[in-house]
């Protein structure tokens, strides 16, 4: 019970960590067809500067500043690389975010050198939050929580209710039919590429101290935010939060889960043995397989259902 | 009298196949002008590359000033509204939504207002917290024009308006694009079918192959039995 508690709290948290990159992904591919294989990198970048501004000011500040010099980095990436580069055709596109990818990747490791830096849970976090069957639950763990699901409940006010959020809404879908109506698109283009990205420098932040911050952060995670975005189904928002919060509690549960086949049939009598055919498949341990486990749903899904969960776009 | 629009010699391609050939014509203050012929000879083509949305080669002046080369959205700040052939609904937002993205600037008011659109309609007003992706065909052609219309243009481009509508609701769309007009707005109204176009028009073009090929009256239309055979009858 109280395993399957934890991991799911765990899980939620991790799936909400999928879903604040995730969310700035689809959005930005539905709006230019573009998949943006530098977003991770962004999310990379935010912790590391979380963790820079941290060491001159505590990490209050750098909660607000990091995301907001992500965004303001997508958001000049988008003017000034993208929108030259669009000229070209997707697979320019698709090449130039690649580039970038690895031009942060490489900025990074010039910066900050390969290792590990120690960017921790902030002392102002460090205690626990409650205690539920004698065992405790991190306060940074709720701040994570909290902060996303409050910055979620923002960013869905205004793409409801203000009129540049009904603006995005329509150029989503219609981007030809907005400009002509008087909306400046690519600015519109540009504002949600910035936000995607100060969304990915936030997730950042708060995952940077949860994870570990080095440099290959966005290749660890960059492939999951695809495949989240896939299986939600490309261009859907609601698709990309379920599929974010499934991928968080399969892969958390699989991982606390130290099971075997052998142990499962074992409970129903039967008993393998090493003389058995294929012992060495019946013996991998769930928790060996979590990381496999993302990419088994991906391949899945697009050999049932290719268009993702809830995708309207036909791939 | 210098026209509100001109269009001289201009040019459009789709990658390299050449698609408009010099298409010279022009639209007076708040006249409704059509534009007519068969599928394919570049109706809807011409009107896009007016709009900024095809790479236009020739001259567009708007008020006399020259307009190619400017982004649609410069262009439709200049006056200059436009209606798309599949309509272009913006599915998800309600009707109310959907008119209230018309409007350049929040709450800018200019010959139209909200109430005048469900006048001229009333069926929007019934309507309008219903996601605009539930109408009927012919309520989002009346919703596209209103919607443009909340822009304040003072020219529109209609393509094919009538497209799939039954014989009545075609009628009302005649009867909507006059009303438009005798407030002085103009129209330049591309049609395959010379229906509401004789009613409606005080002048017309015919394309065929990229061209113009005939430029005259309803009258003038109705008596040339040589050209509707060749250029508009199927
Ligand atoms: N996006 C495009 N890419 C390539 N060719 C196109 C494209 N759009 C139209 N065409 C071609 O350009 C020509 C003119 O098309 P246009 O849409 O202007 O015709 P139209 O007169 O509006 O007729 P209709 O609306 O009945 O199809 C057609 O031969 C069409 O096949
Ligand atoms: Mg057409």
């Amino acid at each position: 019970m109280e395993l399957v508690v934890f991991s799911l709290l765990n899980g939620v948290l991790y799936g909400l960590l999928l879903f604040m990159l995730s969310s700035g992904l689809t959005l930005i591919f539905s709006m230019m067809g573009v998949l943006n294989f530098a977003h991770a990198s962004l999310f990379m970048l935010g912790a590391y500067l979380a963790y820079q501004i941290g060491r001159y000011t505590g990490f209050w500040p750098g909660l607000v500043l990091a995301p907001l010099i992500v965004g303001l980095l997508g958001a000049a990436i988008e003017r000034w690389g993208l929108r030259t580069v669009h000229r070209f055709g997707h697979v320019a596109e698709l090449l130039f975010t690649f580039g970038l990818a690895l031009l942060i990747e490489e900025v990074v490791q010039l910066i900050w050198g390969r290792a590990p830096v120690p960017y921790t849970v902030p002392s102002s976090l460090d205690f626990a939050a409650f205690t539920l069957f004698g065992t405790t639950y991190p306060a940074y763990k709720v701040f994570m929580v909290l902060i996303s699901i409050g910055m979620f409940g923002l960013l869905g006010l205004v793409l409801t209710k203000t009129r540049i959020g009904l603006i995005i809404q329509a150029a989503l879908t219609h981007p030809d039919m907005v400009a002509a109506l008087g909306h400046n698109v690519p600015r519109v283009f540009m504002l949600v590429f910035g936000v995607g990205s100060a969304l990915a420098g936030l997730a950042g932040v708060i995952g940077g101290f949860a994870l570990v911050t080095s440099p290959t952060m966005a290749r660890t995670l960059g492939p999951i935010v695809f495949v989240v975005i896939v299986v939600g189904g490309l261009g859907s928002l609601t698709g990309a939060f379920v599929a974010s919060l499934l991928i968080g509690i399969v892969q958390t549960f699989a991982v606390a889960i130290d099971f075997s086949l052998i142990d499962l049939l074992a409970r129903f009598g039967v008993t393998v043995t090493r003389a058995d055919t294929f012992y060495d498949l019946w013996r991998i341990k769930l928790a060996q397989l979590a990381p496999v486990l993302p990419y088994f749903m991906l391949v899945l899904m697009l050999i049932m259902r290719p268009r993702g969960l809830m995708g309207t776009r036909e791939t | 009298m210098s026209a509100m629009l001109e269009v001289a010699d201009l040019h459009a391609y789709y990658g390299k196949s050449h698609i408009l050939h010099g298409v010279t014509f022009a639209v007076g203050e708040g006249e409704i002008v059509s534009l007519l012929g068969r599928n394919g000879v570049g109706r809807s083509t011409t009107i896009k590359t007016i709009m900024g949305q095809v790479r236009p080669h020739g001259s567009v002046r708007f008020r006399g000033r020259e307009i190619a080369g400017l982004e649609p959205h410069e262009i439709a700040h200049l006056g200059l509204g436009y209606v798309p052939e599949e309509r272009a609904i913006f599915p998800g937002l309600t009707v109310r939504q959907n008119l209230i993205l018309g409007e350049k600037r929040a709450g800018r008011s200019g010959r139209w207002t909200m109430e005048d659109m469900f006048e001229l309609f009333p069926r929007l007003a019934e309507r309008v917290d219903t996601p605009g992706g539930v109408l009927s065909g012919g309520e989002q052609q009346m919703l596209t024009i209103c919607r443009t219309l909340m822009g304040d243009p003072d020219l529109i481009m209609v393509d094919e308006p009538t497209e799939g509508l039954s014989p009545q609701m075609v009628e009302r769309v005649g009867g909507l694009l006059r009303r438009i007009a005798e407030r002085g707005v103009a129209i330049l109204l591309v049609e395959q079918k010379l229906t509401i176009a004789l009613e409606i028009s005080k002048r017309l073009y015919v394309m065929g192959h990229g061209r113009i090929v005939f430029e005259g009256t309803p009258a003038g239309l109705r008596a040339n039995a040589g050209v509707r055979k060749e250029w508009l009858e199927v």
